[in-house]
């Protein structure tokens, strides 16, 4: 990823070409594409339980109304965000398939994020049903009806989606080492229920998770453009939680490189 | 019978030596199953650190059906899922041929040719769990009871079994199928809620649609003696029912498997 004049030039010419190739992939999967939306249904079944639970006296400061404000805005952010590229990684390397890909005059990275970025109009058309669904079934008077802090959360949810690529991205370099990732997907799908609030809002949870969330990327991930999305709060307090983004956009930016740099020499191309 | 017998112990042996190969993975596999049985339970406590019970059913109860969720969970991830992960592959890539040929029923063959023998720990944490719930009970269940829960987690295992190859059945008319594998066992994960905290709607649904509470719910009944006659009678014949289905529509899904490679 180490960028010199003429790649940046190199890869700014290809990247609508790769763009585009990344649509019709996700066209043509468009069956895979679909299940793997459906997959994300936890939200869902947690808010019908949550909803149940706050019935009446509510659960822990949260109303049923702000549980389903909540959970439909953390499954548009993790329509928004999610990607596959860690397990399109783990098997281009184990089947050695990546050569091909090295092969290319563009770095991998960027071929990644095209495809990845692709995906996005797709994914976007869901989330705009389901932000109508938020929007219908909380109501505009519960949500944030603040100019600024509405300009702040697309702003939030890009800044997450980048943490997201990032890790992802390191979690498929690590392949190089490990050759199979499948449990550290897992492993890492674990961490990010707990300490994204995924799950649950995090301050529902009992003491030391909450804690530790704040420094952990998890949480800038999926909670901070949720709470940006769906809760009135002072600007300052938003524009502190972008910055923590922020940080760990460098953070993880600086991790995926490492990985990959590191991974890449071992290389062997398993498959050929 | 002593032929198949013999083939799923040499399976076996194989699977420990290929699961031993990565062993990293193997490391973090058996951490993780740790870790993972405690993220499932974080939230139980949580709603129930809140209020003592649901619609009937208190933090014990919810967590005896949490047992047999996870139970169901490690035969899942120990055998069926790597299993149909496998047959796929191999339909996909034409070597399903040496199945056939194989002097085996292929269906047990197919479920007998993966497993991740690590999982074998994850039914530690179920009984951790059946112990920890009978101690605040503060009794145990007796022998009948204690009989039937067993003989409905073999029926759910068996709806669960059934259910998963049904839907792998479909790759030999759809081709690439693993995330539609994905998908029931997101689906399945609601099991792990007794099916009466969730509101109508969605019972009936997971009732009727997604036979899930004869898999968790009701053996979790049957274990605290709350389980009627009716419901031991649906639970068996509807595993009954779905084990019956999944061979039929195996058998029609082989009949038009024409072989990728000849």
């Amino acid at each position: 990823m180490r960028l010199h004049g003429s790649e940046i030039a190199r890869v700014v010419k290809a990247f609508p070409t790769l763009l585009r190739v990344g649509v019709s992939e996700t066209v043509a999967f468009r069956m895979a594409f679909l299940i793997w939306i459906l997959t994300a249904t936890q939200p869902l079944v947690m808010m019908s339980l949550m909803t149940f639970i706050a019935r009446g006296q509510g659960f822990r400061g949260y109303s049923a109304p702000a549980f389903i404000a909540y959970y439909l805005a953390a499954l548009i952010v993790r329509q928004l965000t999610g990607s596959w590229v860690s397990s399109r990684m783990t098997e281009e390397i184990r089947m050695g398939t990546l050569a091909m890909r090295l092969l290319r005059p563009i770095h991998p990275f960027y071929t990644f994020l095209a495809s990845q970025l692709a995906a996005i109009p797709l994914r976007a058309a869901i989330s705009v049903v389901l932000a109508a669904i938020l929007l219908a079934t909380s109501g505009a008077a519960t949500l944030p009806h603040d100019l600024t802090q509405l300009v702040l959360a697309p702003i939030s949810i890009t800044l997450s989606w980048l943490i997201s690529f990032s890790v992802f991205f390191t979690i498929g370099s690590l392949a190089l080492f490990l050759t199979e990732t499948t449990a550290l997907g897992t492993a890492y799908f674990a961490l990010f229920s707990l300490f994204s609030g995924y799950l649950m809002p995090l301050d529902t949870l009992p003491q030391p998770i909450p804690v530790l969330a704040g420094w952990l990327p998890f949480k800038f991930m999926l909670a901070v453009p949720v709470m940006v999305m769906t809760r009135e709060l002072p600007i300052t307090t938003c524009l502190h939680m972008l910055g923590g983004q922020l940080v760990w956009v460098a953070l993880t930016l600086a991790l995926a490189r490492w990985t990959w740099h590191r991974g890449i020499k071992r290389f062997e191309s398993v498959g050929s | 019978m002593r032929r198949h017998l013999r083939v799923f112990r040499v399976q076996l042996r194989i699977s420990i030596a290929s699961a031993m190969a990565y062993r990293a993975n193997f490391l973090v596999e058996g951490v993780l199953s740790i870790a993972y049985s405690a993220l499932t339970l974080l939230p139980l406590f949580v709603v129930y650190g809140a209020r003592a019970s649901f619609n009937g059913w208190d933090l014990s109860a919810a967590l005896i059906v949490m047992a047999y969720f996870t139970a169901l969970q490690a035969l899942l991830g120990g055998i069926v899922s790597p299993s149909m992960r496998d047959l796929v592959e191999r339909v996909r890539n034409g070597s399903f041929d040496y199945v056939l040929l194989k002097p085996l029923d292929a269906q047990a063959a197919v479920l007998a040719s993966r497993c991740r023998p690590w999982s074998i720990f994850d039914l530690l944490a179920p009984i951790a769990m059946l112990v920890y719930a009978f101690g605040h009970r503060g009794y145990p269940p007796s022998p009948g009871e204690l009989a039937l829960g067993f003989a409905l987690f073999m029926t759910g295992a068996l709806a669960m079994c059934s259910l998963w190859i049904t839907c792998a059945a479909l790759v030999f008319w759809v081709g690439r199928l693993d995330d539609l594998l994905y998908l029931l066992g997101a689906i399945f994960d609601v099991a792990k809620w007794p099916v009466a905290v969730f509101p109508g709607p969605w019972r009936i649904i997971f009732t009727f649609v997604i036979p899930v509470p004869m898999m968790t719910t009701f053996p979790a009944m049957a274990l605290l003696g709350s389980l009627h006659t009716h419901q031991i009678i649906g639970t068996v014949v509807g595993s009954a029912t779905l084990f019956v289905a999944s061979r039929l529509i195996w058998r029609a899904a082989i009949r038009s498997y024409t072989s990728a490679s000849s």
